[in-house]
């Protein structure tokens, strides 16, 4: 008796407290900080339920980890840091509430399912703002994380929605709802049909997770519209190897670039070429450090600026190695060999000694993050930049070596030098500058990989083999041998992997070219004449 | 290069084998302990913050008067991320330098180059690192955590709360990751998975181009059925993989990522912004609410003077490692090798994370498992934690090893003892 007593007053309680949820998001607000990820995640459902916009900014706060608790009294807040203080907005009204110290308040915790119906909720609530671009992500949101709880907000927004972009883009978010609704059959076949002209994976991605819970006469719709869309992504899938493959080669002519100069043109094996790389994007890190201290607003252009940083201070030192070292060992490849193998030894236990052993961050530009889509090819700006970077440098340097009078000196002293020296050019400072040259070079690609790879004592030796490897197989001394080497061996490359995997497809690389090197011992793109003989 | 270290070896040990005797009669004011780890080459990146933690720990406990009445002194060697060096300088430290323990090592490779030189020279080691199982020497203390103490908790999580049903084991090409994905894919296929839901993926040393394996990944997940990455790529890899996933879009609503040798240092060159909510599971985090963490974070920020510094998860395990050691020695009342190897079964340190961990009688310990969510400011945010787990040493999951176990005390004393034939011997004898 006492039981079903307690149990009708349970219920009570229950209607009561679920009654005033419903009229009161702040109470529900409230209850988050309490709640566990699997309450918070039914209590999103309600907040979300409610459709009040105006607990937005609390939802927002929750997802950016701002949203706190206090301690004494459990309301929560959302908070921004002030000095050792956290200074406490109401979650509704957006009032200011004070400030707390950190150690009275407690973060709530976010987890990635809660996100994903933060993500569903935030979608389905900011599908009205004025803000055109927010209604646009709304979309977004709601089509990447469907949900048939949205169905009716994304209808609403609709009707309302004068934007084309941001309509057509509703009407998917709208077809995703509907195929996770219990709407009717024919609603659900248009549904299919909208899904599967947007194309791509994420529209397979939708088909393939809602299909399951589908009524079985729309199967063949299902697949009819999954087969298309994988008929044309085969045959983008073609032409995003073939990027993959010339941003691979790219990468390689870039690390490759200087040593074209150094070894391909100059004759010098220069271990030491990965070490230049290396300090270049080390120089990326010093000016990005300082940018961050004293300029903080110059930050997109901090790339721009360690470029000529780079370059100068690498070629500082490819001079002082030239003069201190390299100049005494000429037409002695052994003995250069092992002498820059040891400079290259002494120069990244210096970066360690000063800089640490550890990796040091090297931010990305706003410019060089994220991806666009150029029909069925997903396209990174980091990737499109630095090809776009090393092409320029190699045309740049192709340039100099034919055109400019120091361009002409170079070859001059590489291909005869007792000529070149009656003619009164003082080879011996050619050959510093020429040096200094590529070693600058190495250092500007270095600028352009710390963008993709770590910056650590260690990251030249990861390239030197490629680069060696490059420059071989283009031909010595060749510069355009350099950019098509790079460039096939890049795109082979990526054509191999997706069928053999990373690790075979580089070892089948290596065989390749050795197989050719053994057929065409000068590269691709062999030098003819008398220079070669000497 | 295996000649020449061999070479090496052999030689020094000639010359030990003529002076061990002196050193044996030299009086002892000082206890020593060997610390190996690479200082230089690849490995420096990993190994250099165990060296500094090792000093630190060995200058705490002379603050608090050394151990059985003497001061410690640590030897620290350079074996410079070059294997067989490791084996040298060990044999070094042990015969020359007789130190009483020695602290080191961070590769499986490294490990097994040394494993010998400490059995034949009746050492002991303590190694610090996660590592893949399948082994347990008489002479090696495993404070890192085995697959069931990392890899299986870590998949059971993202099963049970993310929902997962499609996964994807990408590695790099060597022994641990190759070990742990074949554990996991048979655990999984335990669980009911399908061939066909598991994708396996190796890729080289510092691969740093990892556009098309990412693209795979996207392809791979978009089948209809929640997906996640388990990772084992190692070291330098990460960088460049977590920022091809951030540029391509990939977030952890969608395809999350746990990974297993990524930590609070690894993230130290990383804008961690776009990777929120990616996990990582080991058996501590920096962000660990305890107070001994707290004070250990201020002593390691004072001992090196830098208040950026992180801590993570091998640092914890060597300080468990350290701590153990100590209390065995104390207990013992010695640092003879076969006492200190009788008295350290079951002793119980203070772990890092509010807990104390127990060193069993596989030469593992006991620990709790945490996963962690990443954090925009580089840290990890707690989102499990597990009671303590005792380390596995040959995985129930593979059929080579599951009738091993491991059992250090008299009079069993056999490191994999095969419970079906009730004999000692087997795999990895």
């Amino acid at each position: 008796m006492l039981r079903f007593f307690l149990s009708i007053l349970l219920m009570i309680l229950a209607l009561a407290t679920q009654s005033v949820a419903q009229s009161d998001p702040k109470a529900l607000i409230d209850a988050l900080g309490k709640a566990d990820f699997k309450q918070a995640e039914d209590l999103l459902g309600q907040i979300a339920a409610s459709a009040d916009p105006r607990v937005v900014p609390a939802l927002e706060a929750f997802n950016d980890g701002d949203l706190y608790v206090r301690k004494s009294d459990g309301a929560v807040f959302i908070t921004r840091a002030s000095g050792a203080n956290l200074a406490l907005i109401d979650p509704l009204s957006g009032a200011a509430a004070g400030e707390a110290p950190k150690g009275a308040m407690t973060k709530l915790k976010i987890n990635n399912s809660l996100r994903r119906v933060l993500r569903s909720a935030l979608g389905g609530l900011t599908l009205l703002s004025p803000d055109r671009n927010v209604r646009l992500s709304a979309a977004d949101a709601v089509l990447r994380s469907p949900s048939a709880e949205n169905l009716e907000l994304v209808e609403a927004a609709l009707a309302k929605e004068t934007d084309r972009e941001v309509k057509a883009r509703m009407e998917e978010a709208r077809a995703a709802s509907v195929l996770s609704s219990d709407r009717p059959v024919d609603q659900k076949r248009a549904a299919i049909e909208t899904i599967g002209s947007i194309g791509g994976r994420d529209a397979i991605s939708i088909l393939m997770s809602a299909s399951a819970s589908l009524d079985a006469s729309l199967k063949p719709d299902v697949d009819r519209a999954i087969s298309k869309i994988q008929s044309s992504l085969a045959f983008w899938d073609l032409g995003q190897n073939v990027w993959y493959g010339i941003s691979l080669g790219s990468v390689l002519l870039l690390a490759a670039i200087g040593l074209a100069i150094t070894f391909g043109v100059m004759g010098i094996i220069n271990m030491a070429h990965g070490e230049m790389v290396m300090i270049g994007a080390y120089a990326t890190f010093m000016v990005q450090e300082v940018i961050r201290t004293s300029a903080p607003q110059l930050f997109d252009w901090s790339l721009a600026i360690a470029v000529p940083v780079a370059f100068l201070v690498t070629g500082a030192i490819g001079l002082v190695i030239e003069r201190g070292v390299i100049r005494f060992l000429y037409g002695r490849p052994l003995e250069t060999l092992l002498a820059t193998w040891g400079v290259s030894l002494i120069l990244q236990q210096t970066v360690r000694s000063i800089f640490g052993p550890t990796n040091r961050e090297v931010g990305n530009p706003s410019w060089m993050s994220g991806s666009f889509a150029l029909g069925g090819l997903s396209i990174t700006w980091n990737r499109l930049w630095i090809v776009a970077f090393s092409l320029s440098i190699f045309f740049g340097l192709l340039i100099l070596m034919k055109r400019s009078a120091f361009g002409l000196q170079m070859r001059a002293v590489t291909q005869n030098r007792r000529m070149a020296s009656s003619m009164g050019i003082r080879t011996a400072w050619v050959d510093a500058f020429t040096f200094a040259l590529g070693s600058g070079i190495a250092g500007i690609a270095g600028v352009a990989l710390s963008q993709i790879d770590n910056v650590s004592p260690n990251l030249g030796q990861s390239y030197i083999i490629d680069s060696f490897m490059v420059v071989v197989f283009g031909g010595v001394g060749n510069l355009w041998g350099t950019l098509v080497g790079a460039l096939s061996l890049g795109v082979l490359n990526k054509f191999l992997e997706p069928s053999v995997g990373a690790v075979l497809g580089k070892i089948l690389v290596l065989v390749l070219i050795i197989l050719f090197i053994q057929k065409r011992p000068r590269g691709l793109f062999a030098l003819k004449g008398r220079a070669i003989e000497a | 290069m295996n000649f020449k270290a061999r070479l090496g070896g052999a030689m020094l040990a000639a010359i030990m084998s003529t002076t061990s005797f002196h050193g044996a009669f030299a009086a002892e004011d000082t206890i020593k302990i060997g610390v190996l780890h690479s200082l230089s080459g690849t490995m420096a990146i990993s190994e250099t913050t165990l060296k500094d933690v090792m000093l630190m720990l060995v200058e705490e406990q002379n603050k608090k008067g050394g151990v059985l009445g003497k001061k410690l002194e640590a030897v620290v060697v350079d074996p410079a991320s070059d294997w067989p060096l490791f084996a040298e300088k060990a044999r070094q430290l042990i015969s020359q330098d007789k130190v009483a323990a020695v602290f080191g090592c961070w590769t499986s490779s490294s490990r097994k180059s040394v494993l010998p030189v400490f059995e034949e020279l009746n050492s002991i080691l303590f190694y610090p690192v996660q590592y893949e199982g399948e082994e347990s020497s008489r002479n090696i203390f495993y404070t890192g955590a085995a697959p069931n103490q990392q890899a299986i908790p870590a998949v059971d999580y993202l099963a049970e709360k993310e929902g997962v049903q499609r996964w994807v084991l990408a590695g790099t090409d060597y022994v641990y990751p190759q070990t742990t994905n074949k554990i996991l894919k048979a655990y999984l296929m335990s669980k009911g998975v399908k061939a066909e839901d598991i994708m396996i993926n190796y890729t080289p040393f510092g691969h740093s181009d990892w556009q098309t394996i990412v693209t795979d990944i996207k392809k791979f997940g978009s089948a209809g059925k929640k997906t996640a990455v388990v990772s084992t790529i190692n070291g330098d890899a990460n960088v460049p993989f977590y920022k091809e996933l951030a540029n391509q879009g990939i977030k952890a609503e969608d395809i999350p990522v746990v990974a297993f040798s990524v930590g609070e240092e690894e993230l130290a060159g990383l804008d961690t912004t776009p990777l929120v909510g990616h996990l990582a599971a080991w058996n501590y985090f920096q962000s660990v609410d305890a107070p001994v963490n707290a004070e250990f974070i201020k002593e390691w920020h004072a001992f090196t003077k830098n208040d950026k510094r992180v801590t993570n998860d091998p640092m914890e395990a060597a300080y468990i490692g350290f701590n153990a050691w100590v209390k065995a020695v104390e207990a013992a009342g010695t640092t003879d090798t076969d006492k200190v190897l009788d008295s350290i079964i079951g002793v119980s340190v203070p772990n890092l994370s509010g807990g104390t961990s127990t060193v069993m009688p596989n030469h593992h310990i006991t620990k709790p498992v945490l996963i962690g969510e990443i954090q925009s400011n580089g840290q990890f945010e707690i989102v499990q934690q597990t009671p303590s787990v005792v380390g596995d040493e040959w995985s129930d999951y593979l059929p080579d090893s599951k009738n091993l176990i491991s059992d250090w005390r008299k009079p069993m004393s056999c490191g994999n003892f095969n419970v079906a034939t009730g004999k000692c011997g087997g795999k990895g004898s």
